[in-house]
């Protein structure tokens, strides 16, 4: 019992993981896809952050009275994360809107029907 | 010229040859003018350098070593010596014979022919010279590859399935049994040099030296000991001075030559006799021999029939090897030369038949001997020195190969050879007697002599004539072989 | 300039790629990348050398010692792969000159070419990083820009093929960063060197083999290792040719030399020999070579018969990398370096038929090999070397993968590299009996020989597939160095 309460956070982690990859994996619209994509990188991001905290820590910024800091590497490298996930979300956007641009749809299926019935 | 500038003329002259003749594709002439010229230096540079050689004159040569063990080298020994000299001297003959064929019968591409034919020579020439198996392998899948061009020549699907069965065998053999056997025999030698007394012995449990030899025996496609013989039959779509000169004399010896380099220089003839390596696979080869020639004795079509035969002549050569006794191997390497010299003689004279008349079945040809009597001429001596007999030059192998059989008290293998003798007259005697002797079919009048051109005929006497001067003077083949075995 | 090589090898395209973008329409744009391309592969060669001669490269970026700043640490194992990189684009740039023109609108150029910089940046950040994490922003960096490049392509499945990459590829590199995270979370470190001095006090941990697995299969994502390897025939298919043969020399390259570094210099080796990675990969290798050859002899696609002819290549290096032995190391380190050279001249040299004929299916380039004998020798040379033939560097691969093998009597690879070997002489059999032995198909359109700006950069690349298959000083010597630095400890 205390397992499961004391990791919590991990308990948090592995569901959004899998809500994530289960809806990359089962959805056919191409914008969905994009959605579950994007909660599977924030599982990561959390994975990260709530790795990089100490119990009874502060923010690390030095501020008098506080002895215990929360490691901030982990911030730091989830904020590059971050950014990387922002950019690949436009860019797959993007070509999702190019592909409703040629196919007219962003069905996976509909798609692939018009590629094989030419 | 020292030995080794002559030797690298002797395998960089036909490329130059092959370049030449592309360049000079727009004047048929010319072109023809290069082929001659080329192959008659070749001739005489061989001629020389087995003087030299024979003289005592040796060396050897290493051009790059991609991977340490492995170089890329050439040596002169005598085995190869006498696979190079036949190689080169009947390359002379046969273009003399190819460019009366390709005019006569006005065949389509033949600058690409005459190119491929001269790169193949180049390959074969390589093979010949190899110090090593890794060396050799290069120029052997090289004569794959040079030759597949000449066997789809006439482009039609039925050469095309020729080509693809010529290439899926022979690469695929290759490939996947005989490098196989040349990385096995680097991994337990640590080299792959061709050496008198071989590599192997004391680097191997004997009990599996049966099943190395095997990797060999079958990887290398050419030889074409059954199963692995299929190629043959099918590359005989090819243009008939490619079956005379690739498929009875370059890549078929090429095959049975690397048997024995691999016998005598990788395995030793003491390791093989004294453990037995051969025991077993002897008889593949026996069996060759003899369902080959049944197979031939079946086959209407002129150049099949021939086909089969090279089959079952092959496997006397890749016998001997295997009998790996003096007198056995001395056989075998004589019977490269002998055989050559027979079976291009016969493939000449098919070639001259079917340019004349456009005959190519054994039963069309009754009565034809009176047209072409210099052709049926040939075509008996031809015959005749391959089943055997004296005054022909066939003689001599087939009295080493019995006497190996003898040596090693393998009886039965004598039987075998006695008996396929008697095949060899079964399924070629009848061809020219059949031609002389019966009355030509109802509505063919051979009343006037109609013989192929002329560059046909003089290709085909000079072939015929050397298997008589062999019978009396087979002495430098003679030398040579009991050169490359002399190490005993 | 000493160790700064180490940096201007990334900064240089780095700096490049927005200046490119903005640089006016024409050819400009062209040229700087051309340039940057030959500085970098100067650039990666005065580095491999000096790695030779003088040992490790150790760069600490601005100045902050690791394990706290960023180090770029160079041995022969990166240096070579970063040789490799750098010299591919070099070749590619002058071939993409017509090529682009033909394939991407103008307006698009000047970004192409700023996004092909950025994907050598990536590339090449990769191979200079000594940091974990630091792999993964080149990770991104590289594959967002492959993604665009990809989309490019001017069939519209280039749209289709290029979104199935980026949710594969995404998927890939997050599980990277998963594992990164959880090794991080163990060792408090993410510079490589640090990192494999602190794991062996904590390789009992569950979150350590957890974060292990993690990184294999992000990486065998990213390297299309079998049956990873989806992605990868609809991109090369689809993507401009220049791409395809950009990536297909480069990319799963630079994805083989990650998965080596965390297999045996961050991880001990007694630790990967210990968990089932090796004979995974062994598996892996195998299925990937017998069943990605046999898809590719089906295919009537040439890029996509090429693109299935990769991931069967990518199974020869997955298992060299098996055999976890000093021979296997090499042999997967020689085959990333040929292969990159037959797969280059290859898709190249299908490029400059497609740049004639607008079409690369097997079935309209009946008899080509007579109207374009230059484009068809690089095939064939190209086809020889992939089939593994003697002279050619194919061979040497595959002499050094199966004496690898047989060191370990592992002959059930043996037959499965040799047979390999004859599925790739059938379909370079079906590609080169198309392209000459098929009667020509007549439509009316007279193909000539492709222009020299393709036929260069082409045989260049076909007459080092014969230069290596020769002279293996280069590519032997470094593999053995690096192949030592590795390691693999099983005999």
């Amino acid at each position: 019992m205390e397992f499961i309460i004391g990791h919590y956070n991990y308990w948090v982690v592995i569901f959004l993981m899998m809500v994530g990859l289960y809806t990359v994996i089962s959805r056919g619209n191409l914008v969905k896809k994009i959605i579950g994509l994007n909660i599977f990188q924030v599982s990561v991001f959390f994975l990260y952050i709530s790795m990089g905290t100490v119990e009874g820590g502060a923010a690390p910024i030095i501020a008098e009275g506080v002895k215990v800091y929360s490691n901030p590497l982990p911030h730091v490298l989830i904020l590059t994360a971050i950014v990387v996930g922002v950019a690949t979300t436009a860019l797959a956007l993007a070509l999702v809107v190019r592909i409703k641009e040629t196919y007219g749809t962003i069905e996976e299926d509909e798609i692939h029907n018009l590629d094989h019935s030419l | 010229m020292s030995a080794e500038t002559l030797l690298l003329t002797i395998l960089l002259l036909p490329l130059a040859g092959a370049a030449g003749i592309i360049i000079t594709r727009r004047n048929p002439d010319v072109r023809e003018g290069v082929t001659l010229l080329c192959s008659a230096m070749i001739a005489v540079l061989v001629v020389i350098l087995a003087n030299r050689f024979m003289d005592g004159e040796t060396f050897a040569l290493t051009l790059t070593e991609p991977v340490p063990g492995i170089a890329i080298g050439f040596k002169i020994e005598a085995l190869g010596m006498l696979f190079a000299l036949i190689a080169g001297i009947l390359w002379l003959v046969t273009s003399i014979y190819a460019i009366g064929y390709m005019r006569g019968h006005n065949e389509q591409n033949q600058t690409r022919f005459f190119a491929a034919f001269a790169v193949s020579i180049a390959a074969t020439m390589g093979i010949a010279f190899s110090a090593n198996l890794f060396t050799l392998f290069l120029f052997y899948e090289l004569l794959t590859l040079s030759t597949y061009p000449l066997v789809t020549h006439a482009g039609t699907p039925e050469a095309k399935q020729g080509g693809r069965v010529y290439l899926g065998i022979l690469l695929g053999t290759s490939i996947a049994l005989f490098l196989l056997g040349i990385l096995v025999t680097w991994s337990l030698t640590g080299r792959v040099d061709f050496e008198a007394g071989g590599i192997l012995s004391g680097h191997i449990d004997p009990a599996w030296a049966g099943l190395l030899y095997a990797l060999f025996l079958f990887g290398i496609g050419k030889a074409a000991v059954m199963p692995f013989h299929r190629w043959l039959p099918a590359a005989m779509v090819a243009p008939t001075p490619v079956s005379a000169l690739l498929h009875a004399v370059a890549v078929v010896k090429a095959g049975v030559f690397t048997i024995l380099k691999v016998t005598i220089y990788i395995f030793g003839s003491d390791f093989i006799l004294s453990n037995d390596v051969t025991g077993g696979l002897i008889w593949m080869a026996a069996a060759t021999i003899l369902l080959a020639s049944m197979v031939a004795m079946t086959k209407d079509n002129l150049k099949a029939r021939l086909a089969y035969s090279t089959v079952s002549q092959l496997s006397y050569i890749v016998l001997g090897a295997m009998l790996a006794s003096k007198a056995g191997l001395i056989g075998a390497s004589m019977h490269i030369a002998m055989h050559a010299f027979a079976k291009i003689t016969l493939f000449f004279a098919a070639g001259a038949i079917f340019v004349a008349w456009h005959k190519k079945k054994v039963s069309e040809l009754n009565g034809l001997g009176r047209a072409m009597p210099v052709t049926f001429t040939a075509f008996f001596i031809g015959t005749l020195s391959i089943i055997g007999l004296p005054p022909f030059g066939g003689m001599w192998s087939k009295w080493y190969l019995a006497l190996g059989a003898v040596e090693t008290t393998q009886l039965l293998l004598l039987a075998v050879l006695m008996i396929s003798s008697l095949l060899n007259i079964i399924y070629l005697l009848p061809i020219p007697i059949r031609a002389f002797f019966s009355k030509p079919e109802s509505g063919e009048h051979y009343t006037e002599i109609r013989e192929a051109p002329k560059s046909i005929l003089l290709a085909m006497i000079i072939t015929s004539t050397a298997c008589i001067v062999l019978f009396f003077y087979p002495d430098p083949f003679y030398r040579l072989a009991s050169l490359a075995v002399g190490g005993y | 300039m000493g160790n700064h090589i180490s940096l201007l090898l990334v900064i240089v395209p780095l700096i490049a790629a927005p200046l490119v973008a903005v640089l006016p329409r024409g050819r400009l744009p062209w040229a700087t990348s051309f340039v940057v391309s030959i500085v970098c592969a100067v650039f990666a060669g005065m580095q491999l050398w000096s790695v030779l001669q003088g040992g490790v490269i150790s760069y600490e970026l601005g100045g902050w010692a690791p394990p706290w700043g960023i180090e770029y640490r160079i041995d022969a194992v990166n240096a070579f792969v970063a040789l490799i990189v750098a010299v591919i684009a070099a070749l590619t740039l002058p071939y993409a000159l017509l090529s682009v023109e033909q394939e991407i609108p103008e307006e698009k150029i000047p970004t192409f070419y700023s996004a092909l910089l950025l994907c050598l940046t990536g590339l090449l950040g990769i191979t200079q990083t000594g940091d974990i994490f630091n792999v993964f922003v080149f990770l991104e960096i590289s594959s967002l820009s492959s993604y665009a490049l990809i989309s490019l392509g001017r069939s519209r499945q280039a749209f289709t093929s290029s979104y199935q990459y980026l949710i594969m590829g995404t998927i890939g590199a997050t599980f990277y960063l998963i594992g990164v995270g959880l090794l991080y979370s163990q060792t408090g470190t993410l510079n490589m060197q640090d990192m494999a001095n602190i794991l062996p006090t904590v390789l009992h941990l569950n979150t350590v083999i957890t974060g292990f697995t993690f990184i294999m299969v992000g990486i065998a994502l990213k390297l299309a290792l079998f049956p990873l390897h989806l992605w990868l025939p609809n991109a090369y298919t689809y993507a401009p040719t220049v791409v395809t043969v950009f990536l297909a020399a480069t990319a799963t390259k630079v994805a083989v030399y990650v998965m080596l570094r965390i297999l045996f210099t961050i991880f001990p080796q007694t630790f990967t020999i210990a968990t089932p990675a090796d004979e995974l990969f062994i598996v892996a290798g195998m299925a990937g070579v017998i069943i990605a050859s046999v898809y590719a002899i089906y295919q009537k696609n040439i890029k996509r018969l090429l693109a299935y002819s990769s991931v069967a290549q990518i199974g020869y290096m997955a298992l060299g990398i098996g055999f976890a032995s000093t021979t296997g190391l090499m042999a997967a380190l020689i085959h990333l370096f040929n292969h990159a050279l037959m797969k280059g001249a290859l898709f190249m040299a299908i490029g400059a038929i497609i740049y004639r004929i607008d079409s690369c299916r097997l079935d309209q380039i009946h008899g080509l090999g007579r109207a374009m004998p230059w484009t068809f020798g690089a095939i064939i040379i190209g086809g020889l070397s992939l089939v593994g033939v003697p002279g050619t560097a194919g061979f040497i691969s595959k002499w050094y993968l199966v004496t690898a093998a047989l060191e370990q009597s592992a002959w059930i690879p043996v037959a499965v590299i040799l047979i390999g070997s004859l599925l790739a002489v059938v379909y370079v059999g079906k590609l080169i009996e198309a392209l000459y032995f098929k009667p020509v198909t007549d439509n009316g359109k007279v193909v000539t020989e492709a222009p020299l700006m393709l036929l260069v950069p082409t045989w260049g690349l076909a007459l080092a597939n014969l230069y290596f298959g020769l002279d293996t000083d280069l590519t032997v010597g470094v593999a053995e160095q690096a192949a030592a630095i590795l390691g693999g400890m099983k005999p």
